[in-house]
């Protein structure tokens, strides 16, 4: 399967990613700068993360606007599975394609450090290779990771099981003291409602081998890597892979 | 015309940089200073001398870009020609 990894000006975990899914997964993967007007038939997309357009105003808000963002939203509204990671979760956010916004982290620190995550949710193309309940210690490395919702959005997002990591402490176990930005309900990723667009602040592409410090992040890979390869296997080839007439002519049109 | 925008974070928000500020400012002995809220503020130059089209721009650009409808809110001013 191909991956495209989306490259903004100021993006800095894109090759982190690249690597991974090729040298790690032995998947096909490309670069997709922000000006280009099509996905180069990737079958997954990955935002990485970074500083993309240097994060001015607010964290994603630039990106939004880059020319590639019109192609990628109608791979997701396709229901191509796309996932955000940290920078890429900030753009996801920004661009609507998941709810709710990042605030500055509660202790005002960039947390650069391995953290503790339950998985929530495995009915994702992100986390079908998991656990519930599976406790993974990934790297994050956010100043404004710190995910906020207004109530009314939260709850929407709780009952249809949106959540689908929280930081917990070793033991899985949700406590305010483990939770490295203050985000609400401690969410650390999340999905849209169609499940298919995943955003996360944690850092799976620098949890893929042991001599990084461990390999709680391949499961993000396996998962995608898995659900991609049983849709082939069942010659239901997602109808969302390779349309590249379609996803540039809709980019066309949003110019 | 200038207009002026200031975006903050919506009162329901909590707001670590304020909050940091406003034990700042405490702990120099500043206790009548009850609560900070930290914004953003914008200064847009327009080409245009008409107000009512000033305003309209400016809260386009405000929703579309400055804030984050979200997490903030905003208010316009608008003067100068």
């Amino acid at each position: 399967m191909r991956f495209g990894i989306v490259v903004f000006p100021g993006s800095n975990c894109d090759e982190d990613a690249f690597h991974a899914v090729r040298d790690e997964f032995g998947q096909d993967a490309e670069y997709l700068w922000h000006k280009d007007a099509d996905l180069k038939g990737a079958d997954v997309l990955i935002l990485p993360g970074g500083f993309a357009h240097g994060d001015y105003l607010r964290t994603g808000a630039m990106a939004r606007f880059s020319p590639i963002m019109a192609p990628v939203r109608a791979f997701a509204e396709r229901g191509g599975p796309v996932l955000g990671i940290c920078n890429g979760f900030q753009i996801l956010l920004e661009a609507g394609l998941l709810p709710g916004a990042m605030l500055r982290n509660k202790g005002l620190k960039y947390r650069c450090e391995h953290v503790h995550l339950r998985v929530e949710q495995t009915d994702t193309p992100f986390t079908s290779a998991a656990r519930a309940g599976q406790i993974l210690k990934i790297p994050i490395g956010h100043g404004e990771g710190n995910y906020f919702a207004p109530p009314e959005m939260l709850q929407m997002i709780e009952a249809n099981r949106q959540v689908i990591l929280r930081y917990t402490d070793a033991a899985g176990r949700v406590d305010e003291a483990w939770n490295p930005n203050g985000s609400v309900n401690a969410i650390a990723a999340l999905c849209n409602e169609a499940r298919n667009v995943v955003g996360m602040m944690p850092h799976p592409e620098r949890a893929c081998e042991a001599l990084l410090g461990g390999v709680d992040g391949r499961v993000i890979f396996d998962s995608i890597v898995g659900t991609f390869r049983s849709a082939e296997s069942l010659a239901l080839q997602p109808s969302f892979a390779g349309n590249e007439r379609s996803a540039s002519l809709s980019g066309e049109r949003s110019r | 015309m200038r207009a002026r925008v200031f975006v903050t974070l919506k009162p329901s928000v909590f707001d670590p940089q304020g909050r940091t500020i406003a034990d700042a400012l405490h702990s120099l002995g500043y206790q009548n200073v009850a609560d900070v809220r930290q914004g953003k503020y914008f200064e847009l130059d327009l080409a245009t001398t008409d107000r009512a089209q000033a305003e309209t721009l400016a809260a386009e650009v405000a929703d579309r870009v400055l804030a984050n409808p979200v997490i903030e809110s905003y208010r316009i001013e608008v003067d100068g020609s």
